[in-house]
Order: C-alpha cells, then sequence, then structure tokens
C-alpha cells in the first residue's frame, strides 16, 4: 500500500507536472498551428450554447476556487469560520459543480447526436470529455459525502501540494484520505499529464492581450525606415511576420 | 502625414458577364481542401438576390461592421467586451447552413457499378459527413434566378424602394439583373483584423494586404462575426479561420491574382494608391451621416503626382517604382481622377479598397409601351408567339431621363454603393452614359457634336476624359489593367526571413546558421 501511495502521490505528481511543462512548451515550439480552440460552432450553434457556456463559466469558477484554496488556505479558512459563510461558499461551489456537469452532458449529447460532428471528433475529444465528466462526479460527490470542503481542502491538501511543489513531499495525511479524495486527485494529475495532447491547450492562449492592444495591426515585414538606413551595414531587425 | 501604399481594386460591373470563371481560378488554387470547401474567396453574385452567405447585407442579422457610437465608432458584433465575453459561444456567428453544405457526387459509384437494368447514378454525399444528402443550397445556387420570389424579394438592399419599384423588378418582362463579384476588400480601417483577439489577423504595411497568420488563429472565430462582407472563413476542419489573400505571392512577383488574371470580361483592375494613415481615424469616426463615408473615405486617397505626397512617401521608405505604380494606377483612375468607381457599403465603415463601377446597362435603356403588331405578324407564328407590347427604347432625346425610369431603380444602386445617396450613384451614371454618348457621335455620329459637348459638360467630362475611360473600358490590355509595382526580387527573400543568418553558410539543399556545436 505504502508503495502504491508514494507512486500515485508523489512519483504521479511529478510525472504529470514534467509531462505537461516540457509538452505545452515543446507543442507551442514545434507545432504552433495546432494550438486551437477548434470550435464547432460553426457546424453546430444552438445546442453548443446550453454546453459550452455553463460549462466554462462553470469550471472558470472551480478552477480559480480550486486555485485560491492553493495558494490562500488560511484566508480561506477564515473566511469559513462564519457558518454562514462557509454555507454560501460551499452551495456556491457545488452549484458551479452542477453547472459544469450540465455543461458536460449537453456536449457530449450533442457531439453524439449530430453526424456533423464526428468529423471534427478525435479519439482524445472523447478521452478527455468522459475523464471530466468522471473528474466532475468525483468533485461532487465527495464534496456531497465528506462536508465542507472548502475547508478541509485548504487544511489538508494544500499542504501537501505545496510539499509537491517544494520538493519536500509528505504524503502521510493524503494517505489517510477517503478513496474518493484520493481518486478526485488521481484524475487531477491525469488531466494535467493529458494536458498537452489534447485541445484544452487553448486556456494557455487565452487572448488576455486583446483589452490592452489597439484595434488595428500593420505589420511590416521589415521596419520600413530602418531597413533602408544607409548608417548601418549590419540591421538587427527581423521580419515579424513568421 | 503617415503616406503608405496599397494594392487596390475596381470591378467594372457592367462587364461582368457571371461566368464565374474567377470563383473557380481562385478554388483551384486555394480552397480545394477539406474544411474549406465551402470558402469562395471570390463569389459572384446575382443582384438583385441575397447574395452568399444568404442575406449577408443585412447586419441585423449577422452583425458584421463598424457602427457610429456616441464617440468615434464601434464594432457592431464584437470588439473587446463583446468578443470576450462571448468567447465561448458567439451568439452572432453564421453557421454552415447559411452557406451552404458541401458535397460531392459518388462518381465511383458510375464506374463500379454492377450489370444491372437500370443505369447507375452518382449520388451526392456531404463532404462533411461523408453521408448521402438532399442538395439544399449550394455555391451560387440563385444564380440568374433574381425574379424569383425566394431570392430577389429577400435583398436587404431592396429597403428605401416603394412596393411599385420592388414589385416592378419581379416583372418577368422588365426584370433586370447584374452579377456582383466579391472578394475581400482589403479594407482600410479593417473590422476583421480589428475584431481578432489574438492579433492573428494584420495588414501588410507595404501593400496593404489583410492576412490571418495561421499559427496565431485561436479559432475564437470573432473575425467572421465581423467582416460586414462575409469574407473571412471558419476552417471547420484544421480549426483556422482563413480569407483571400490577394494572391499574394503572385503579386509580389509581378503577377496579377488568379481571379484578376482569369477574368473573362476583363471586368477587373489592379493599382496602387498612396494614402494618409493618420488619417483613417478621423475619417471613420468623423461624421454620423453614412453617406459623408464616400467623400471621408476617398479623401485619405492621396494625388501620387503631387509633389508634397511624394516627398513624404520618399520618405516613409516606399520605393520609387511603387510610386510610380501608383501613378500610373488604373485604380487611382478610376476612383479619384474620373470618379466613377465607389465602394461596395461605404456605411460598414472599414474603408473597402476595392471599388465598383455600378453598371448602366439595366439603366441606360426603358422599355416603352408600344404596338408590335406589324412585327408579330411577320414571325412563323408556329416559331414563336410575340405578343407582348414592350419596346426597348435607347432613344437619346430625353438623356438624362432614362436614369429615373431605369429597369433597376437608382436606389437599389445607392443602397449597395452609396449607403443610399442616390445624387453620387446618379453623378456616376451620368458620366458612363456621357462617354457612351460620346462614343456614338465618334462612331456612329448620329447625334450632333453640340448635343455632345452639353452632355459631357453636365456630366462633368472631358473629351480626353472620355476617350481615356473609353480606352480603358473598353480596349485596356493586361498591361494596363494591372500595373503591379516592381516587385523588387532582390528583397523578395527579405520579406520571409533575415539573409544574415545565412550569410556564410554552406551545401546545398539546408541552410543553417554557421553556428559552432556545443
Ligand atoms: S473585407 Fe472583411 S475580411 Fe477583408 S479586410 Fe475588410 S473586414 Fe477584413
Ligand atoms: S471571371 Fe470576370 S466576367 Fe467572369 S464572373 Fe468573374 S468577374 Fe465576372
Amino acid at each position: 500500500m505504502d508503495i502504491l501511495n508514494t507512486f500515485l502521490f508523489i512519483g504521479f505528481p511529478y510525472i504529470a507536472i514534467a509531462v505537461f511543462l516540457i509538452g505545452i512548451i515543446y507543442r507551442y515550439r514545434y507545432s504552433k498551428f495546432t494550438y486551437s480552440s477548434l470550435s464547432s460552432q460553426f457546424l453546430e450553434g444552438r445546442r453548443l450554447y446550453w454546453g459550452s457556456v455553463p460549462f466554462h463559466w462553470g469550471i472558470l469558477f472551480l478552477f480559480f476556487m480550486h486555485l485560491a484554496a492553493f495558494l490562500i488556505p488560511d484566508s480561506i479558512i477564515a473566511f469559513n469560520r462564519h457558518p454562514v459563510r462557509l454555507l454560501v461558499l460551499e452551495i456556491g461551489a457545488f452549484m458551479f459543480g452542477i453547472t459544469v456537469l450540465f455543461g458536460l452532458i449537453t456536449l457530449f449529447v450533442r457531439r453524439i447526436n449530430n453526424p456533423r460532428l464526428m468529423p471534427v471528433t478525435s479519439k482524445m475529444d472523447i478521452t478527455l470529455e468522459l475523464l471530466l465528466l468522471t473528474q466532475v462526479v468525483l468533485g461532487l460527490l465527495l464534496a456531497f459525502t465528506t462536508r465542507w470542503g472548502s475547508t478541509w481542502f485548504a487544511s489538508v491538501l494544500s499542504p501537501y501540494l505545496f510539499s509537491i511543489f517544494t520538493f519536500q513531499p509528505d504524503i502521510t495525511a493524503v494517505s489517510a484520505m477517503p478513496l474518493l479524495i484520493k481518486l478526485h486527485l488521481i484524475g487531477a494529475f491525469l488531466i494535467f499529464t493529458l494536458f498537452p495532447f489534447t485541445r484544452l491547450v487553448h486556456m494557455l492562449v487565452l487572448p488576455l492581450q486583446y483589452i490592452w492592444r489597439p484595434y488595428q495591426r500593420v505589420l511590416w515585414n521589415w521596419p520600413r525606415k530602418k531597413v533602408r538606413d544607409p548608417k548601418t551595414v549590419w540591421t538587427r531587425f527581423r521580419p515579424k511576420n513568421n | 502625414m503617415d503616406v503608405r501604399s496599397q494594392i487596390s481594386m475596381v470591378f467594372h460591373l457592367d462587364k461582368c458577364i457571371g461566368c464565374h470563371t474567377c470563383s473557380i481560378a481562385c478554388k483551384n488554387i486555394w480552397t480545394d481542401r477539406k474544411g474549406a470547401e465551402y470558402m469562395w474567396w471570390n463569389n459572384v453574385e446575382t443582384k438583385p438576390g441575397t447574395g452568399y452567405p444568404t442575406k449577408w447585407e443585412d447586419q441585423d442579422i449577422y452583425k458584421g461592421g463598424w457602427e457610429k457610437k456616441y464617440r468615434g465608432i464601434g464594432l457592431k458584433g464584437a470588439g473587446r467586451r463583446k468578443g470576450l465575453f462571448n468567447i465561448f459561444h458567439n451568439p452572432n456567428l453564421p453557421v454552415i447552413d447559411d452557406y451552404y453544405e458541401p458535397f460531392t457526387y459518388k462518381y465511383l459509384d458510375l464506374i463500379e457499378s454492377p450489370d444491372m437494368d437500370d443505369q447507375p447514378t452518382a449520388r451526392p454525399v456531404s463532404l462533411i459527413t461523408g453521408k448521402p444528402m438532399d442538395i439544399k443550397m449550394g455555391p451560387n445556387w440563385d444564380d440568374d434566378l433574381s425574379g424569383t420570389p425566394d431570392y430577389a424579394r429577400h435583398d436587404p438592399n431592396m429597403k428605401g424602394l416603394s412596393p411599385a419599384e420592388q414589385e416592378a423588378l419581379f416583372q418577368l418582362e422588365k426584370m433586370a439583373f447584374f452579377y456582383l463579384p466579391r472578394i475581400c476588400n482589403h479594407c482600410l480601417n479593417p473590422a476583421c483584423v480589428a475584431s481578432c483577439p489574438s492579433g492573428a489577423i494584420y495588414k501588410r504595411g507595404e501593400d496593404g494586404v489583410v492576412l490571418i497568420n495561421q499559427e496565431v488563429c485561436r479559432a475564437w472565430r470573432m473575425c467572421v462575426t465581423a467582416c460586414p462582407y462575409k469574407k473571412s472563413y471558419y476552417n471547420w476542419d484544421s480549426g483556422k479561420s482563413e480569407k483571400c489573400i490577394l494572391c499574394y505571392p503572385r503579386i509580389e512577383s509581378g503577377h496579377a491574382p488568379a481571379c484578376m488574371h482569369s477574368c473573362v470580361g476583363r471586368i477587373r483592375y489592379l493599382g496602387v494608391m498612396l494614402y494618409d494613415a493618420d488619417a483613417i481615424q478621423d475619417a471613420v469616426s468623423n461624421t454620423d451621416d453614412d453617406k459623408d463615408m464616400i467623400n471621408f473615405h476617398l479623401n485619405v486617397i492621396l494625388d501620387p503626382h503631387n509633389p508634397k505626397f511624394i516627398a513624404a512617401a520618399k520618405k516613409n521608405g516606399i520605393p520609387d517604382s511603387t510610386i510610380k505604380a501608383a501613378q500610373d494606377s488604373p485604380a487611382y483612375k478610376f476612383v479619384k481622377e474620373w470618379k466613377i468607381a465607389l465602394p461596395l457599403h461605404p456605411e460598414y465603415r472599414t474603408m473597402p479598397m476595392l471599388f465598383y463601377v455600378p453598371p448602366m446597362l439595366p439603366v441606360m435603356a426603358s422599355l416603352t409601351e408600344t404596338n408590335n403588331k406589324a412585327q408579330a405578324e411577320k414571325m412563323d407564328p408556329k416559331a414563336k408567339v410575340w405578343d407582348d407590347n414592350w419596346l426597348y427604347d435607347t432613344s437619346t432625346e430625353d438623356l438624362w431621363g432614362t436614369i429615373d425610369e431605369a429597369r433597376l431603380p437608382l436606389q437599389y444602386m445607392a443602397n449597395m454603393f452609396s449607403a443610399g445617396d442616390t445624387k453620387t450613384v446618379r453623378d456616376v451614371i451620368k458620366k458612363l452614359m456621357a462617354v457612351r454618348f460620346y462614343r456614338r457621335w465618334v462612331t456612329v455620329g448620329d447625334v450632333t457634336e453640340e448635343k455632345t459637348n452639353t452632355i459631357l459638360k453636365e456630366a462633368g467630362l472631358t473629351a480626353e476624359a472620355a476617350d481615356e475611360i473609353y480606352y480603358l473600358t473598353a480596349l485596356a490590355k493586361f498591361d494596363d489593367r494591372f500595373v503591379i509595382p516592381a516587385a523588387h526580387r532582390e528583397q523578395a527573400l527579405e520579406m520571409m526571413e533575415f539573409t544574415g543568418d545565412a550569410k556564410g553558410s554552406m551545401g546545398f539543399g539546408f541552410k543553417e546558421p554557421p553556428k559552432r556545436g556545443l
């Protein structure tokens, strides 16, 4: 049992992190073309709305809540000290979980039922969909069975995750966790491992720069004034468009 | 002042015969691929009609282009707020059925069919699912079907026409239509560029060609919504948007784009225009009245003969050869000198750099009611029944009158080419008519010189200008129609990569910087 725990909660997370980091960088450098959200809205637009919108907003919220519990556990615990706030947070998070579940199921049914979508559905898409579905169901189940997750996550799991990232892995707490929680953790590592090989990479290229860049973009293959500058012999200006 | 050069185009609609050679030339070179089969970077529409994608001009549906905001302008269906908020689902995105479901036929069934009593057939199959399908729409499904209720009646340009005028357009005897070939306009204020959250779309500084960097496009699909001309297409297979590239590899090597080169009607002209990039912002945002947009648009384009502008262009690094090309540009002549070419839907405020000479033919003649009995009696009753009493009237008595009685109402043209302002279109048509009248005087001689001169004067043309228009319209050779700036082959490589990297490299077949190994 110890060996298994050591592998699952020390070995596996490190493998996941390594594969994740190397994978996304390698793919970005050598296969940039494949970084795309691969939207299928053009082939089917109406049902997508009921799947994509709840799924994305829900998962964004859940992702940031998990991140917060990991990064600022003390504040979360402090926030939860008041039972009303704890209740609001838990119910809110659970609702978002339901939203994600609803979105994922809608998306899955949409994929399978529409013959037009099959040609743009890869095996990896299906795998990922099922993986996410399992993960969300696990999450909802454990939120329901092992109550007040926002607090125990912050006090038990965050230190564990922290120990992973500081390269002093300590799995005593995790090993004692109920099976559901262990499965949820393993699911998370699995998602990270698969991440670079799926369409999930599109979240890394979320176009936030759009907020501050000017609307129009004009590119010069050469900075036109400098390239003709007779004063320099060796120009250091590279073409910009590739 | 920031002078830049732009490859600009003029399509002379009177000459378009609707043969679709241009579309095929383009398709063969660029879009005969999976995911792009439904794209027609160049397409030819029958007008009045609904076009491709269906009713693309109706921005209440598609939400394309810019609109005047309290101060300045904003994108109608995209932009920072809408673009990012709707990134998970874009409510204004057209779907494939707005274009058509691409299909092919199972030709192999014809060959491989076993011996049987009936002829084998090649069934249509969808190019998306591969399954048999019923074809409900196709490229140019409405070709020449202008009068049919399905198409012309739903043309968004019909607004502002009285019901009687509209009805007249649908009468078989009176029906008139023309063709509208469309490619990307390579706009000066492109909505597609502004809408792209990733910043994948850009305008090339050197020649103004608008391109989508395929490695940066992430399928946020905002450009498809934002382009009011629906000339940015989503490749459903590769998950990237694509658009007309104005055959830039051909232009760089001095060839005309494929659609232009192959144009059977020789309706297409291509040339350089110089413009002032600093003036664009004001031009698109200054006026509330869409009708003013044409003037603001044309004011941004600079006179390439003016020494002041030439000096400014040189200062900006525009080569002499490009300035020379701008001076010889047929586009400049049509658009600025003679003012007979107009942008399509200037009210979208993207400042399209493709201009159209509006068609005159349906305008030139009117139908008058006559008694055709004598004519009818001469005909062999078995061959044809001649029972209508219309005469195609090209009399010259009341010259400008025919414009208003035209079979294709002026308001319709104005809705397309001048934001509904009939005066602008009217002036153009007058000029075109004056040239015809002038040529009639030169070649046929059944009109007086005096009348010819009055008409030229009224239209605002000189005899020399009329000669030139006639030459460029009817006789122009390849090199007159396409004035492409010298390609600067010596710089062509530098456009793609930094040649300094390759200096000192050796060998054939591979190129690597001569860098010392580890
Ligand atoms: S026509 Fe459309 S795709 Fe082409 S430059 Fe203008 S806005 Fe962009
Ligand atoms: S090839 Fe020329 S004449 Fe033929 S449809 Fe195209 S634009 Fe018109």
